[in-house]
């Protein structure tokens, strides 16, 4: 097993990992600010990921497609968060889990009916295909490495708005006090919908990006969704900071367990045997990382203190 | 003097730069109702939280009954003795009456896990339970909802499922809070009568319950108890005066 | 308004007469279709031990469900195969034989209950939710990957595993097992309810500062409930393998994890009835709107934002006209 190999791993981990932190971003946000557990957040994904290759099938043009995704998911976060969302803040969480299934079989078998069973296609863009050689002879493809960009720009950008702006100072005064930043005024439901609607952007963003790396289809959503609640139960409920260490975290063990779980079990087992129980042990790798974050920190590993 | 029932030792606890509480140590004696008063903020309920088991004091020790029960958890407190009453009532309220108290009767008994026979044909809890409705006055309630309850009604239910337990010594909170007078003036004289049988740590707002019932009083104030006495002792104390009284009266 | 002893009553004797009627003019399929709602209800009555009970939001029960549907399948495999299952120290021999593989996946998704009821329950509220639905999909994945019981494409079983006494093969003595294994589920669940533990349980959704105050401990109460209830879903699995002669990894999906749910939350969360109410109607619904049009899950996506947004309490809360308990 070469260096070059591994280097190439790395970089799909991270790749992996910051279209995790884009879901994770947003549910944690979400779940910050209103206390929200927001089962459809994966649908918000697939609806970024069909509006961009409905546009890019119709326009050719990726930019275009991405900017749809991002207005479709915002859109269609926002109607969901006037329509229905808002009726749960103050709810149970079965409630919330109830009410945003729902949403899911909703937006999956819409989806389903305008765009039909099969999968959609979305194209890497020509600028952005085919491979560069990164510093040590790696050849890795740009579209990937474009994908690291983004999704680190975007974390250096929620910093930002969070830690710097106005919007973002009420948003973490919301996560402590609600009634508090009522009293001075802000229009909490509009602070709710633009935090809503930025994380179903991001959400589909994501959706869009990836998209173009696999195919796009109904249900797509769901498992990333899930691996988005992952790495938000290892990095702590409300935290961006937890989020994207999680997402790292997360998308280096799957990739990297998915490759050297099965090599590492060779050395001493029968190839055969070592390939079964190291890709089986691999695709349980994240959850007992999870596990062991569990067991060391209840609240995850930037959650504040249960 | 016989040796406390229940009693801190040097208890300190801070939060970031706060010190909620500064140094406590105050005894519970048997027979006795020992008071503990001070302004809001002054660390009642950080120090009620450490006596009961929610919060574990940075240094300092808790004593129950002479055992050392500082690093264990509010359940291990509760068998060890030790029956508490919250500010707020916290009752099943989707349940009735009389399975609130049985609750209690079932932690006494240390027997949750029976999975099969009926809790209310259970005779001997029931009966535990039934006595311990009876003597706050519930008997008449014991089948309908905890929710139907009035606000004071929920107060005696709270002394009740204290009571099931036949704890060693209470710690109520606030038993007074919400009360009119003359649900107070009942309660006062319940309480009053309670004293033979485990010592009662009452921290209170009531002025007039505090002075009808307290054997002694203990004054806390910005984490600290700054004077323990009789009820005379604390009403000409001039550092009580000052730090509360002078406020209240 | 009306006694919940009563309406309890009231849907066996009607899913029973269903039964009969199904049998006298001969429709096999009606009675596949209430077989299948008699397990589903049977799983959903073992997660309402957790739910409704203890006020544990669990989106992982597809766990015990496919651990029971495996513990069918991988037995009846070696049995049809007449090969050995290695075990690591021991190899045993497959069996065709319901009680011995029903106490197998009892005792396997029991076990699986109380390691991740030993991780989740640490934490409460949302991360429990999203814990459980995590491990859920860890099984799910582990399923796919593990090929030698057929990996994604699962593992068929020719013939109907036996029952002393009794010809599985035929549709209505499969549903007399069905039928008596939920009863007897029915009946335990409403003697925890009553019992000291349920007593205790009960309390400790509602007011866990006060539990404690009592001397028990809820950690201990949820675990134990936990187990208890991802046993009796296992035991479901087993029997929905058995119906399909089928398992394959969708047994642990996430979806299956959410429908559970949503049996309950149709029929009424904590109610005894409640999960068998919703899984009749959603057996129906499937049936019938599945029939109409492929794109049903809208329609009970609809329904079900109906019942969270204005109708909680369910089916049994409209009847009886009380709410329910609050989870």
């Amino acid at each position: 097993m070469s260096l070059i190999l591994i280097a190439e791993q790395v970089l799909n981990g991270l790749q992996f990992g910051v279209m995790l932190f884009l879901m994770a971003a947003g549910l944690t946000l979400i779940f910050g600010v209103m206390g929200l557990i927001n089962l459809a957040h994966g649908s918000l994904y697939m609806v970024g990921a069909f509006a961009a290759a409905a546009v890019a099938g119709a326009t050719g043009s990726f930019l275009l497609a991405l900017a749809a995704a991002l207005a479709a998911a915002a859109l269609a976060g926002v109607l969901i968060e006037i329509l229905v969302i808002r009726r749960l803040y103050r709810a149970a969480h079965l409630d919330q889990v109830l009410a945003t299934f729902a949403l899911i079989l909703i937006f999956s078998e819409g989806t389903r009916w305008v765009f039909g069973s099969f999968p959609l296609f979305l194209d890497v863009p020509d600028a952005l295909s085919g491979p560069i050689t990164l510093p040590g002879g790696i050849q890795y493809p740009v579209y990937r490495l474009t994908l690291i960009g983004i999704g680190l720009a975007v974390a250096l950008g929620l910093w930002w708005l969070t830690a710097r702006t106005r919007i973002g100072i009420q948003i973490r005064a919301g996560e402590n006090d609600r009634e508090m930043i009522a009293a001075l005024g802000v229009d909490i439901s509009r602070l709710y919908t633009i935090v809503f609607a930025l994380g179903a952007a991001l959400a589909g963003l994501a959706g869009a990006l990836v998209g173009a790396i696999q195919s796009v289809q109904v249900g797509m959503g769901e498992p990333v969704l899930i691996l988005a609640f992952v790495v938000i139960v290892i990095g702590g409920i409300g935290s961006i900071k937890g989020a994207f260490i999680g997402a790292l975290l997360v998308g280096l063990t799957d990739t990297l367990g998915g490759i050297f779980l099965p090599e590492l079990f060779k050395l001493f087992m029968p190839a055969d045997a070592a390939s079964q129980t190291g890709s089986a042990l691999a695709s349980m790798a994240i959850y007992i990382l999870m596990s062991l974050v569990l067991i060391w920190r209840p609240s995850g590993l930037f959650g504040a203190r249960a | 003097m016989s040796d406390p029932i229940l009693s801190t030792h040097n208890l300190v606890k801070a939060f970031g730069a706060l010190t909620a509480t500064d140094d406590v140590s105050i005894d519970l004696f048997p027979g006795e109702i020992h008071a503990l008063i001070g302004p809001n903020g002054a660390g009642k309920s950080t120090l009620i939280a450490q006596i009961c088991g929610g919060l574990t004091p940075d240094s300092g020790r808790v004593v129950l009954q002479g055992r050392d029960v500082t690093q264990d958890s509010t359940a291990v407190r509760a068998r060890a003795g030790l029956g508490r009453t919250f500010q707020i009532s916290a009752l099943a309220m989707e349940d009735t009456v009389l399975e609130n108290a049985l609750l209690g009767a079932l932690g006494a008994s240390h027997r949750p896990w029976r999975f099969w026979r009926k809790a209310l044909s259970d005779k001997a809890l029931c009966e535990r339970a039934l006595s311990a409705l009876e003597r706050v006055g519930l008997a008449d309630d014991k089948d309908r909802r905890t929710s139907e309850l009035s606000h004071g009604q929920r107060r005696q239910l709270e002394v009740a499922v204290a009571l099931t337990l036949e704890p060693r010594a209470f710690l109520m909170d606030e038993p007074m809070a919400g009360l009119g007078t003359g649900g107070s003036q009942r309660l006062i004289g319940f309480l009053d009568g309670l004293r033979g049988e485990a010592p009662i740590l009452l921290v209170e707002h009531d002025m007039d319950a505090v002075f009808a019932l307290a054997d002694r009083i203990s004054v806390l104030a910005s984490g600290q108890v700054i004077a323990t006495g009789t009820v005379d002792e604390i009403r000409r104390d001039p550092a009580v005066r000052e730090a509360y009284l002078g406020e209240d009266a | 308004m009306i006694g919940e002893r009563s309406i309890t009553l009231v849907v066996l004797g009607l899913l029973l007469a269903v039964v009969a009627w199904a049998l006298v003019v001969d429709e096999p399929f009606t009675i596949t279709l209430a077989t299948r709602a008699a397990i589903l209800a049977l799983a959903a009555v073992g997660l309402n031990i957790a739910l409704g009970i203890g006020g544990m939001v669990s989106l992982g029960h597809a766990v015990f469900f496919g651990l029971g549907g495996y513990a069918m399948g991988i037995l009846a495999y070696h049995a049809q195969s007449f090969s050995a299952l290695d075990l690591g120290l021991v190899s045993v021999a497959g069996t065709k034989s319901m009680p011995v593989i029903w106490l197998v996946a009892l005792g396997v998704s029991a076990l699986a209950a109380l390691l991740i009821g030993l991780l989740s329950l640490r934490t409460s509220g949302v991360y429990f939710i999203m814990i459980t639905l995590a491990f859920g999909q860890m099984f799910y994945y582990f399923a796919i990957s593990w090929s030698a019981y057929g990996g994604e494409d699962g593992l068929s079983i020719y013939v109907r595993n036996g029952f002393p006494g009794l010809n599985t093969l035929v549709p209505i003595q499969f549903f007399g097992i069905c039928f008596a294994l939920l009863c007897a589920a029915l009946f335990l669940n409403a003697r925890l309810r009553a019992s000291p533990f349920g007593l205790a349980l009960n309390a400790a959704r509602q007011v866990p500062a006060r539990i404690e105050t009592v001397g028990l401990t809820p950690f201990r109460l949820k675990l134990v409930a936990f187990v208890i209830s991802g046993a009796i879903t296992g035991l479901a699995g087993a029997l929905f393998a058995d119906l399909n002669r089928f398992v394959s990894p969708t047994m642990f999906s996430w979806q299956l994890s959410g429908e559970l749910i949503v049996l309950i939350v149709i029929g009424g969360v904590g109610r005894l009835i409640g999960p068998v109410i919703g899984a009749c109607l959603f057996v129906a619904l499937e049936h019938w709107l599945g029939g109409l049009t492929e794109f049903w899950h809208v329609y009970l996506g609809a329904i079900l934002l109906g019942i969270v947004l204005f109708a909680r309490g369910g089916i049994v809360g409209l009847l009886t006209g009380r709410e329910g308990p609050h989870v």
